[in-house]
């Protein structure tokens, strides 16, 4: 009787853990949006950085590592620049003015609002392209 | 590498040499001097190049603040809002200013001075000494900055900078330049327009605007380089350094004060 309890919690279990992961990429398929935005990033066939998954989790890491050596250093136009970033991500709406990147739904917010992290860039950084 | 540097070393004596002749020659007022070397984008700056400038007061036009517009036009100052409620008097003593018109009246025989106060690119800079983040710092090319990825907004450097060339932004920034970051709670100053010296030019915007409406006030360029507009000028004519008592030797230097 007892086993039979521990079979049945186990499947329980992995039935749970079965509808979570497909929660998951049901959500992953969501951000995976972009490529068909009005972006440039859109357009463009390979990735440029590294590849979605690699960015997906070590975007953070290859934006501060570029914020270091451009602010301290004075070193441009480097992989991982967040201005390169948005100029590529960036939608467009039907008159062609740019979507702020923060907006609900765009490139990084949506990501980022699934997971529940603060989006601090742009406290200071502009949201779409300015020169 | 040697070679080349021997070629430059050469050009520049002959240069130095021959400057007198060549002012005559080329054309009045026109000088030949060595352009000031861009750096290619993705190299890191090095203690090679110290930017500076010279500031000559006496061309400083009384009520002309077209170095203070140029200045906020390329680095987004003009873009921030005056807080509701607020008086302009608050305002005006709260929004941030790279530089700043400053008059000086020789109250003994009633001279007036005008001269633009910025951020003054100090060798020492007290500013980084007592800065608690290293947010403040001194790139390697002399140019004094805040790093906003750090600052926390304590505003000691804004006590400690002898030439009140800081400024705290206060609110929100709702629109800011892809070229000059801002938020609130961080301390700025005058940065030398480092973006445009990251991307190989070699002026400022208030140098421009200066020149640009026939004054002149303004050199910018490499104080290492001999060679260079603002090293020959410094050369030519005595300067003097603001609170040269402090022994920052500062990278911006004035003359007709």
């Amino acid at each position: 009787m007892k086993v039979r309890a521990f079979e049945h919690s186990l499947l329980l279990m992995l039935a749970v853990a079965l509808l979570a992961m497909a929660g998951v990429s049901s959500a992953a398929a969501d951000w995976t949006d972009w490529k068909n935005g009005t972006s440039r990033a859109a357009t463009v066939e390979k990735s440029c950085v590294r590849d979605a998954a690699f960015m997906r989790r070590n975007h953070m890491e290859v934006i501060k590592h570029a914020r270091i050596d451009t602010v301290r250093k004075g070193v441009r136009g480097v992989d991982g620049s967040l201005s390169e970033c948005i100029a590529c991500h960036v939608n467009k709406d039907d008159k062609g003015a740019h979507i702020p990147v923060n907006q609900e739904g765009q490139f990084c917010e949506a990501c980022h609002h699934y997971v529940g992290v603060a989006l601090d860039c742009y406290q200071c950084h502009s949201t779409v392209p300015v020169n | 590498m040697n070679n080349s540097q021997d070629t430059n070393q050469k050009r520049r004596q002959f240069l130095l040499k021959g400057a007198a002749v060549t002012a005559v020659a080329v054309a009045p007022g026109v000088m030949l001097h060595t352009a000031a070397k861009a750096k290619p984008l993705g190299d890191a700056v090095t203690d090679a190049v110290r930017w500076g400038m010279l500031v000559d007061a006496a061309k400083c036009a009384d009520g002309c603040d077209s170095c203070v517009q140029a200045c906020n036009d390329e680095n987004g100052l003009n873009l921030l809002q005056k807080p509701q409620g607020a008086s302009d008097e608050m305002w005006d003593e709260q929004i941030p200013k790279w530089i700043r018109n400053v008059k000086v009246k020789d109250n003994l025989t009633g001279h007036v001075t005008n001269l633009p106060m910025m951020c003054q690119h100090c060798e020492e800079p007290p500013c980084v000494d007592v800065c608690p983040t290293t947010a403040s710092f001194r790139r390697a090319d002399g140019i004094v900055m805040v790093d906003r990825h750090l600052c926390i907004g304590c505003r000691y450097c804004m006590m400690a900078c002898p030439y009140k060339a800081r400024s705290f932004v206060h609110e929100v920034v709702e629109h800011k330049l892809t070229r000059a970051p801002r938020g609130k709670g961080c301390v700025e100053s005058c940065n030398f327009c480092v973006h445009r010296l990251d991307d190989g030019k070699t002026t400022t915007a208030c140098q421009d605007a200066c020149a640009k409406d026939g004054h002149n006030a303004i050199t910018f360029g490499d104080l290492n380089d001999p060679g260079s507009e603002v090293s020959q000028a410094l050369k030519e004519q005595s300067s003097t350094q603001i609170r040269a008592d402090l022994k920052l030797n500062t990278g911006v230097r004035y003359r007709g004060v």
